[in-house]
This record gives C-alpha cells, sequence and structure tokens, in this order.
C-alpha cells in the first residue's frame, strides 16, 4: 500500500502532537484540582489511535473504552469542548455530564468511550447491526483494551458479530498491562490476536478474521493494517486486529507502577510515536523541520485557548443535572 | 371496533405483529424467538412471516442481547429484545444498568434507546431457587428506563405497543403463568395504552390494595372473599413500576385510610416500601393504620410445591392483612 501524501503525512503529525499536549496539559489540571475523577491518559498510544482513525471514512464508527481522549481528538472532536468535558462545563461535548470517560459526538460518528470494561463492545455489534440492516456502507471500529479480550462481553460481542457477519474491526490496544496486570497474568493466550481463532471460520469460511499484528508505535503501519481490516469488514464481515503499544504514563492519575520497571518505561520512550514519526518525515522529506517546529507550537496555542475556553464556560446548571434522563 | 376475549399470549404477539408491520425499524432479537417459536410462544410464526432479519435468533448471550440491542437503539433501529426469563436478566445487568438506562443521560441527551426488553418473571411452578425470580422492582430502582408489569391480556396489548412506540427504553416483564389469561381486548392497530398510568380494577371504599401483575390476581380474589364479610377493597393495579402512578392511590387512601401492598418479589426493599413510604408523606393526615406488606417470604424460592406455595403470598394472606388494618 502506498503512503499518503505529504499533507496527510503532516495531518498525522499535527494529531499526535495536538493528543499529546492536550494529556500533558489534562495531568497538569488534575494535579492543580481543576479535573476529577479518573484520568486515563493516552501517552504512548498516539500513533495506533491517529493511524487508525485515519483509516476510516465520514460515514464509518467509532466506539471505545475510557481511554478515549486521544481518540476523541483524532476523530475530530472540538478541542475545546474536550477540554471542556474535562473540566466538567456545560460547554462539554456530553454537557459535563459525561467526564473524561465519556466523550462522544453522535454527527461525528463517536459514539463514545464507556467506563466499564468491555461494556461498549456489544454496542459496536449493534451499531454495526443498524448498518446491515439499512444496508449501509459503514464500518464500526471498536477499541478496546488487551484486559478487556478477558470479560464475557468480549466473548460473547465477537461471537455474535461472528454468527451475523456484522461489519466490525474489532482492535484490540495491546499496551501489555490491565491496570497493574501484565498480559502473560491475566490472559491464557498471550498472542491476544489468536482469540480470533475461536470464532473462526463457519459453513463457507462465515465468521471472524484473524487480523495483523501491528506495530502500535508506528502510525503508518497501524494505518495500513486498519485499512485493509476496514475492507474486510465492509465486504466480509468481522476482524480482529491487535496493535502492540504502551502506556508511558500510570493507568489513571496517581498510579505508583508498582508493577513495572523504571528501565522498562524507559525503553518506550526512546522508540515514542512521535519522536519516530518525526524521525521518518525528517528523513523523507528535506527542510522540513521548521514545518514540523511550527506544528508544535501551533498545538501548544490550541491547547492554551482550549484550556481558556473551559476556564471561561459555564458549569452545568440544575436543569441540566435533571435533564436528559429520559425523552420527554 | 369490537372487543374479542384473547389471551395474554395473543395480547403480546398481536402486538408485536402489528407494531413490525407499522414500522419496519422494529425488529426482535433474543434465544430461541425464531426457529423454536418463542419459549412461551408469543412469536410462533413470526419467522416464517417476517424473515430471518427481523426475526433474530441469538446465542445464549445476555449481555450482547441487551447490549446490542442498546447500540442498535442509539443507531436508530427499534429492537425488541428478548431475555428468555428475568432469571437471566441478571447476567446482563450491566448492559441494562449501566448502558441501557444510562447513555443517554452520561453524554447529555445525544443518544435515544428506543428499545424493548421483553422478559418473562415470577414463580410458582417448582422450577427451584434459581429460576423463580420476581425482581421486577430491582429494576424500577434506576432512572433512564421504563418498567411495565402488565396484569391482563387488555394492559399487555395496549402497553406493549405503547412501549414499542415510545422512546425510552423499556424493560417489559410480563409473567410467566399468566399467558393463557384471557380478557376483552379492542381490535384494532391503534389500541394504545398511556405509559405510566395506573387503573382502579375494582372499586371499593373500605381499604387500598395496591398490586401489579401475579398480586393482581390474588388480590381480586381476595377481595371477593372479603365482600362476603361485607369489606369493599379498591384494588389499583400500577400497570408500571416506572413512571410510578401513585395520584390513584392517594385518591384512594383519602376515602378507605387504609392500604394493603400485594407483590410477589421479595419483602425487603420492594414496591410495598416504596408506597408505604409514599403514603407516610403525602397522606399522614389520612392514616388510620400502619400500611401492610405482602409479598414473598424472605426465602430463595424452593422446589417442594407445598413449600414454595407456603413462601408465595395468596389470597389467604392478603385477606389476614386485610383484616389486620380494618
Ligand atoms: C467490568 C470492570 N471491571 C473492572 C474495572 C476497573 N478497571 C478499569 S480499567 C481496568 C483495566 C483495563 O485494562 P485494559 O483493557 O488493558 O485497558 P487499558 O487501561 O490498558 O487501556 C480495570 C480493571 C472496570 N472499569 N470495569
Ligand atoms: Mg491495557
Amino acid at each position: 500500500m502506498a503512503l499518503p501524501k505529504k499533507d496527510i503525512l503532516l495531518e498525522w503529525y499535527r494529531q499526535m502532537v495536538l493528543i499529546r499536549r492536550f494529556e500533558e496539559r489534562c495531568a497538569e489540571l488534575y494535579q492543580r484540582g481543576l479535573i476529577g475523577g479518573f484520568l486515563h491518559l493516552y501517552i504512548g498510544q498516539e500513533a495506533t489511535g491517529v493511524g487508525a482513525v485515519a483509516a476510516l471514512g465520514e460515514q464509518d464508527h467509532v466506539i471505545t473504552a475510557y481511554r478515549d481522549h486521544g481518540l476523541a481528538l483524532a476523530r475530530g472532536l472540538d478541542v475545546n469542548a474536550v477540554m471542556a468535558e474535562m473540566l466538567g462545563r456545560r460547554t462539554g461535548v456530553s454537557g459535563g455530564k459525561g467526564g473524561s470517560m465519556h466523550l462522544a459526538d453522535r454527527d461525528l460518528h463517536m459514539w463514545g468511550g464507556y467506563g466499564i470494561v468491555g461494556g461498549h463492545l456489544p454496542l459496536a455489534a449493534g451499531i454495526a447491526l443498524k448498518i446491515q440492516y439499512m444496508e449501509e456502507d459503514g464500518v464500526v471500529l471498536a477499541f478496546m483494551g488487551d484486559g478487556a479480550t478477558n470479560i464475557g462481553y468480549f466473548h460473547e460481542a465477537l461471537n455474535l458479530s461472528a454468527v451475523w457477519e456484522l461489519p466490525v474491526v474489532w482492535l484490540i490496544e495491546n499496551n501489555q498491562y490491565g491496570m497493574g496486570t501484565s498480559v502473560e497474568r491475566a490472559s491464557g493466550a498471550t498472542e491476544l490476536v489468536q482469540k480470533a481463532m475461536a470464532y473462526c471460520c463457519g459453513p463457507n469460511g462465515r465468521g471472524m478474521k484473524k487480523g495483523p499484528r501491528l506495530d502500535g508505535m508506528d502510525v503508518a503501519e497501524v494505518y495500513e493494517g486498519i485499512s485493509e481490516a476496514v475492507e474486510h469488514a465492509r465486504k466480509h464481515g468481522p476482524i480482529l486486529v491487535e496493535s502492540l503499544t504502551y502506556r508511558l504514563e500510570g493507568h489513571s492519575m496517581g498510579d505508583p507502577q508498582r508493577y513495572r520497571t523504571k528501565e522498562e518505561v524507559e525503553s518506550f520512550v526512546e522508540n515514542g510515536p512521535i519522536g519516530r514519526f518525526r524521525s521518518f518525515l525528517c528523513d523523507k522529506y528535506k527542510d522540513i523541520e521548521s514545518t514540523l517546529d511550527k506544528i508544535d507550537d501551533d498545538m501548544l496555542k490550541t491547547i492554551d485557548d482550549a484550556v481558556e475556553f473551559a476556564e471561561n464556560s459555564e458549569v452545568p446548571t440544575e436543569e441540566d443535572l435533571i435533564s436528559h434522563v429520559y425523552v420527554e | 371496533m369490537a372487543d374479542r376475549p384473547i389471551t395474554i399470549r395473543e395480547a403480546l404477539s398481536s402486538a408485536l405483529r402489528e407494531e413490525m408491520h407499522r414500522d419496519e425499524r422494529v425488529f426482535i432479537m433474543g434465544e430461541e424467538v425464531g426457529v423454536w417459536g418463542g419459549t412461551y410462544a408469543v412469536t410462533r410464526g413470526f419467522l416464517d412471516e417476517f424473515g430471518a432479519k427481523r426475526v433474530r435468533d441469538t446465542p445464549i448471550s445476555e449481555m450482547v442481547i441487551a447490549g446490542a440491542a442498546v447500540g442498535a437503539a442509539m443507531a436508530g433501529l427499534r429492537p425488541i429484545a428478548e431475555l428468555m426469563t428475568i432469571n437471566f436478566a441478571f447476567v446482563a445487568m450491566d448492559a441494562i444498568v449501566n448502558h441501557m438506562a444510562k447513555v443517554r443521560y452520561m453524554f447529555n441527551g445525544q443518544f435515544t434507546v428506543p428499545m424493548v426488553l421483553r422478559t418473562t418473571s415470577g414463580g410458582g411452578k417448582q422450577l427451584g431457587a434459581t429460576h423463580s425470580h420476581a425482581p421486577e422492582p430491582i429494576f424500577a430502582h434506576f432512572p433512564g428506563m421504563y418498567v411495565a408489569v402488565p396484569g391482563t391480556a387488555y394492559d399487555a396489548k395496549g402497553m406493549l405497543k405503547a412501549a414499542i412506540r415510545d422512546d425510552n427504553p423499556v424493560m417489559f416483564i410480563e409473567h410467566s403463568t399468566m399467558l393463557q389469561r384471557r380478557a376483552p381486548v379492542p381490535e384494532g392497530d391503534d389500541f394504545v395504552l398511556p405509559i405510566g398510568k395506573s387503573d382502579i380494577k375494582r372499586a371499593g371504599d373500605d381499604v387500598t390494595i395496591v398490586t401489579y401483575q401475579k398480586g393482581l390476581e390474588w388480590s381480586l380474589e381476595a377481595a371477593e372473599e372479603l365482600a362476603k364479610d361485607g369489606i369493599e377493597a379498591e384494588v389499583i393495579d400500577l400497570r408500571w413500576l416506572r413512571p410510578l402512578d401513585l395520584e390513584p392511590v392517594f385518591e384512594s387512601f383519602k376515602k378507605t385510610n387504609r392500604c394493603v401492598v400485594v407483590e410477589e418479589s421479595l419483602p425487603m426493599f420492594n414496591v410495598g416500601s416504596e408506597v408505604a413510604a409514599q403514603l407516610q408523606n403525602e397522606m399522614f393526615d389520612y392514616m388510620d393504620a400502619p400500611v401492610k406488606r405482602v409479598a414473598a417470604m424472605d426465602v430463595p424460592l424452593p422446589y417442594a410445591d407445598n413449600i414454595e406455595k407456603m413462601a408465595l403470598p395468596s389470597p389467604e394472606k392478603i385477606i389476614a392483612a386485610v383484616k389486620e388494618v380494618i
């Protein structure tokens, strides 16, 4: 597969930097007490989110778990509104009622982040059922963590998608830990994409396709792998893909990280997704550094503006508290 | 149009059939709904009539039955998902509580969840502790969804059609021992009952009996017996536990000043607890006796017929409770 044009590659770079700066700022705001609750940062996993979402068209759909900021930004949710949600403002994407774990934008087919591990996987199947039922063209890209492959929801949702041949790309973001439990300690199969074989190969080859294990630190590889997976899902039905990545920060804020060594984390910092892509771009295009530097500066400014927007936004009202429990 | 006596099973079938003809987006999914014809034969013939696209057999996967229905509803279909019995709803609890009921609120109204989760409830068939639950109050605990508990064929039809047409998620609970009960039901597509309206099933001035579903049957039987002793009970059928309509209960209580709540569910944290608390708050000045509650005994339901019966409410227990408050 040919690599996209330069402007697209620059857009990926921009998105990855945007996410990184967004997450760093969120960590600061959390320390200052401006963000409450849980805060699950996407730092280290940017290439997976950006590369995978880049493989989708407007007609396609995204759904994920609670580690959702990066995917929301990659899908094009307004950064101001996402930041406002973090700060619990009524201008937030979910009106300040969802918080960090529950970012959604129906118009952009971002169906949300979900706080219950695996809970969104049946929803993904249901959205895909609607696509199939109405004979639409879309595909659902459903992200999940490595830990989520051990919960019952995973097995029920993947199995149903296989039986009904639903257009879903199931994407495991294997960042090697579910909280403090490594994949080896939590899963019988450690090559997680093998789990596809449990739902594979019914009559006429019907069922789940076992997709590739991607280098989730390489945005271009993720893009290519997910592009092919999306094509498969559109034509033939579900496919399971694994992206090998790493979470560079704690699980949520205030994680003492007793389950891994500093050296292990350092080894991934050196080869992090953004630095790696930057080197790639600098090798490929002469004189691109100043362009990249400008993107870096612009993203800092974008985040400053987003924080200003959020801080100047109103907090939800008592009316907001009681609205949207039911359709009136 | 004329009323025709039909069973609750027929009432449910005709409601489903009419709504599926009315709206292409309505479809059925669940265990044994298609080829088998429905565990309680409610969807018999549907597979032939509507095809496999709209009558969808699922694997034994309660979590994904409920959860996929939520996703499909959010995306614009109008699923009727069936859980074979309410005993298996516990397996799907997270999808029901955290997603069916909450996605609308959590995302600030961006999504609607126009789905019905149909299931059957109730003990009394010697099925033992795991298969004899009547846990309706648990589901009524959560804002964001409705809970329907029809007790007659008339209500079953009108309420199910209302549930399918409404844009909110509805847990629609039928009683597994009442499907053959017969009552006159209006013919025609446009018979739809309002959501969240209770109904006076028997008028009386001496005591208010608040109940639903199987409790309704026991209460009406008790009321006939009590009438022989000159005690006229007003029997109010809640029909919906959410939205809960207690206005007719308050009105009735103003004249009777006495109330007994009857239900098949367990005795702690149940419908009776709620009704008693609200009566105490709203009707304290009218209260001539403590509110009595008749429910199942506080034990898992056993297998042996004699002690299972012992554990369940009965007209005799209701009569005794009424006599305590009179
Ligand atoms: C059903 C359920 N059980 C437990 C939790 C608590 N919990 C939150 S995140 C998490 C780890 C999930 O790991 P993984 O799926 O690998 O995702 P990651 O955090 O690595 O992105 C756990 C156990 C939960 N939210 N939901
Ligand atoms: Mg993980």
